[in-house]
């Protein structure tokens, strides 16, 4: 097996890490499912108000790829089709039965590539699989050349995958072995931290990789085993959802289950609950945090994640809730010239560079400096251990020049292989925002 | 006490804001706000949550605290030129009062014009006012020579930061090094003001103090790079202004004519030493300059050139000038500096040599560092360009391979 050794990235110390210990949430009387949780599609409704559903029965499909379904998690009842502007879906909602039904799908013969495709698009675990490049939800209609899973997470508070997988690898066997039969299947594991659910896959082949945040990213590995060339797609899954297509294979049911990390500086007890799709934020963090200042809930990490309100649905991707304080109601006085032990910094123009590895920060959601032009060179490239030029491509996307993207290497990047890039950003460049922007743009006009 | 503080800007807020009788200043009431208390801005929803505790602010402010040595040995400098050129005998108070009083107007009329212009645009434009003019403001009192009348440095700095900063878009977009443009404007403007002995001494008084007074005969004001260019014998003993040979360690310790901030070795690399334990500056470049004007020297001192610059041993030509301060704090401005790892290598190299080569080759000009710097400025996006394009080839190559 390779190691891959990578120097540049940065570990964020951020309090309120999860103890091993995992906990039901109860269970909400309505679920709801959202069709923005999906980009890049747009919805075409398979069912009405007052439709009878199962766990698995198609709510809605794909307007460009009719097979691609997006189910319910539950059983019971289509409440109602909520609707924004223009007619938008906003969110079917669904009153839950009190014990769950399932759809039951057949199996029996997932003997080729094909087969296995047809069985995901239609089980909804379709959304489960994204592609590079653009990093969106893949094209069924696209061969990709590998399919991509990183065993592990770097990013600030991660779920422990070695917890969450625990007692899983038949399940990822079976998944493994049915993806095989579309592509090569890649598993990047930690050279730091063994994990045996994984480690013992067959029709896998490993890479290791040793090194700080994003070292974990599916993306920077990728760009280290088989690099992402012009007309070529990988695919990418992160390592949970796997098992839950896994599981799938096995039963033929859909369960929509996962764990999600509760984590920050603001929660009381940091830890694992165990999460079906559909269900509002607030289950999840109502009561299990602080609540004397004003917070700020993301779901997911908070370099890549997106900040959530209480009453929004959870996205079937996120894998942890962190919770910070927003700190709009601190006053710093003359923060640029005070040595800021207390707020982490990699610049060792702020004190707490120095305390780096020594200590863990509470941060708190203030950006700590006004919008400027690039000034400042050499930061991003610190924090990027892939060969890339990340200023000069944030330019190109910036400027819109679909050609100098593509050579400087777009195809191979999504926004959260940037995001400590944003992070350390002295100008606080929205660099995310900047890269999301120019692939969807670039995905529009070159399709 | 803060919170009192943070209530009257509170206060005040409203009357600057849109709609408000003072909102034509509202750009300037946004810089004192800023510069009290951290904007508390937050995350946007989608990007990062959380930001580093670093900003433009903090940056900035690194660079003018790392000047602060070599301003201040420069102001005793100046009042101590001055009494020897008039032949009088001061205390180290009296001296480094007579440079602060020397020296403060340059700050003024830096200050007062180019900030002004700042304030102005950052208004019309409704943006933030960008810290880039407070480097540059400290810088250009540094580098101007001490007899140079104010209104040609407040034409001066007026041409640089509206013609080589704020036409192209403000800090951050500018191809030339501001501070070195005020500067350049100045020598190619009045050439006959910016020449003769006496220039990079203060002869005059300040503020009325010691106006007037006559030029004691042994004084010679020439800067020792203004002997050289001057030599009429293939070698020249360098001297102080008061006709002593000027050592290796004479030229460190800096009490000799030159522009205010140059002189001293000593300070400038107790500045170099925070911009680089900070990271503020690239030691990339600063070291590669040092190598490449050492290179360049060693080999004008072999080359058989005969005229006192070419050999003026090579040690000596980067503790004479502006070399060394041109090399920690115009070269490294990252923003008109060579932006790419390995182009600060060669950007900082060329620098070096230029330097050096231009004292040498071109009698019209003693100073080569400015020149250099401006030069290297204007070919610094084409080696990013180069060292880029070869990230793009071996993307390139990946296809073909396979």
């Amino acid at each position: 097996m390779i190691t891959f050794k990578l120097k540049k990235g940065l570990d964020i110390p951020l309090q309120g890490c999860a103890a091993a210990d995992t906990m039901g949430i109860s269970r909400p009387e309505v679920f709801a499912v959202v069709p923005d949780h999906f980009a890049g599609i747009t919805p075409r409704l398979s069912v009405h108000e007052g439709d009878r559903v199962k766990a698995g029965t198609p709510l809605f499909h794909d307007k460009t790829h009719e097979q691609m379904n997006f189910v319910s998690p539950v059983s019971g009842e289509v409440l109602a089709i909520n609707r924004g502007d223009r007619r938008k879906v906003m969110s079917i909602t669904i009153k839950a039965d009190l014990q769950d039904e399932y759809e039951q799908f057949d199996l029996s013969n997932l003997t080729d590539g094909k087969q296995v495709k047809q069985a995901l698009l239609k089980s909804g675990l379709w959304m489960f699989i994204k592609q590079r490049p653009y990093d969106v939800i893949a094209n069924p209609d696209k061969q990709p050349k590998s399919i991509f899973i990183s065993g592990f997470d770097t990013a600030p508070l991660a779920p422990d995958y070695t917890y969450v997988l625990k007692g899983q690898t038949s399940a990822l066997q079976a998944a493994v072995d049915a993806l095989s039969k579309i592509a090569k299947v890649h598993i990047g594991l930690n050279a730091k931290q063994h994990n045996v659910e994984l480690s013992g896959l067959k029709n896998v082949e490993f890479a290791e990789f040793d090194g700080p945040h994003p070292a974990g990213n599916v993306g920077v590995q990728i760009n280290h085993v088989d690099p992402v060339n012009k007309g070529e797609t990988v695919w990418t899954i992160n390592v949970q959802d796997l098992a839950i297509i896994g599981h799938f294979l096995l039963s033929g049911k859909v369960d929509l289950v996962k764990l999600v990390a509760l984590v920050g500086p603001m929660v009381i007890e940091p830890r694992y609950y165990r999460v079906r799709y559909g269900v509002p934020v607030s289950y999840v963090v109502k009561g299990t945090v602080h609540n004397e200042v004003p917070l700020r809930i993301v779901s997911g990490n908070v370099l890549s994640g997106h900040q959530v309100e209480m009453d929004e649905i959870l996205e079937p991707t996120a894998n942890q809730i962190s919770v910070i304080a927003e700190g709009s109601d601190t006053h710093e006085f003359m923060g640029w010239i005070m040595p800021r032990f207390n707020i982490f910094s990699t610049n060792r123009t702020v004190g707490s560079a120095f305390l780096c590895g020594k200590k863990d920060f509470d941060f708190d959601a203030r950006m700590l400096g006004g919008r400027r032009a690039i000034i400042v060179s050499g930061e991003y490239d610190k924090v990027l251990p892939m060969d890339i030029y990340p200023e000069y491509l944030l330019k190109a996307m910036i400027a819109g020049n679909l050609d100098r993207m593509e050579q400087l290497g777009a195809y191979e990047i999504a926004p959260e292989d940037m995001a400590l890039c944003e992070y350390v950003c002295t100008s606080k460049l929205p660099v995310q925002a900047i890269v999301r922007q120019a692939l969807d743009n670039m995905r529009k006009e070159l399709e | 006490m803060f919170d009192k503080l943070y209530k009257v800007v509170e206060k005040l807020r409203p009357t600057f804001s849109e709609g408000g009788k003072l909102h034509a200043f509202h750009s300037l009431f946004d810089g004192f706000d800023t510069f009290l208390f951290t904007p508390n801005t937050t995350a946007k929803r989608n990007g990062v949550q959380i930001h580093d505790a670093t900003d433009s602010k903090r940056t900035m402010i690194m660079v003018v605290i790392a000047l602060v040595p070599a301003m201040l040995f420069g102001m005793y400098n100046v009042g101590y030129q001055h009494f020897l050129a008039t032949g009088q005998e001061a205390g180290f108070w009296a001296t480094f009062a007579f440079g602060l009083l020397a020296v403060l107007p340059y700050y003024l009329v830096s200050y007062i014009v180019g900030l002004g212009i700042e304030f102005t645009v950052a208004q019309w434009k409704h943006e933030e006012i960008a810290e880039g003019f407070l480097v540059t403001g400290f810088l250009i009192p540094l580098i101007v020579p001490i007899n140079t009348p104010l209104w040609m440095v407040a034409i001066a700095t007026a041409f640089a930061v509206i013609f080589a900063k704020e036409i192209f878009g403000g800090t951050g977009y500018n191809i030339f090094n501001v501070a070195l443009i005020t500067r350049a404007f100045l020598f190619f403007a009045y050439p006959t003001k910016m020449s003769g002995d006496k220039m990079f001494v203060r002869t005059d008084g300040t503020w009325g103090w010691d106006n007037g007074q006559a030029i004691a005969d042994a004084f010679t004001g020439a800067t020792p790079l203004g002997q050289m260019a001057t030599a009429s014998e293939s070698t020249v003993q360098l001297t102080n202004a008061s006709g002593q040979a000027l050592s290796f360690m004479d030229a460190m310790n800096g009490l000799y004519p030159g522009s205010v901030g140059e002189t001293c070795v000593w300070a400038i690399l107790l500045g170099a030493s925070l911009l680089l334990f900070t990271g503020v500056a690239s030691w990339k470049t600063m070291f590669s300059i040092f190598v490449g004007g050492g290179l360049m020297a060693l080999i004008f001192n072999v080359s058989g050139i005969d005229n006192a610059a070419a050999n003026t041993p090579w040690y000596m030509h980067l503790v004479l000038g502006g070399f060394a301060f041109g090399a920690v704090f115009m070269a490294t401005d990252p923003v008109t500096s060579a932006r790419t790892e390995t182009g600060k290598w060669i950007y900082g190299f060329l620098i070096g040599v230029m330097a050096i080569t231009i004292r040498v080759l071109n009698p019209g000009f003693p100073e080569g560092m400015m020149l250099a710097i401006l030069l290297m400025n204007a070919f610094a996006p084409l080696i990013d360009w180069c060292v880029v394009q070869a990230n793009i080839k071996r993307r390139l190559k990946r296809i073909t391979v396979k």
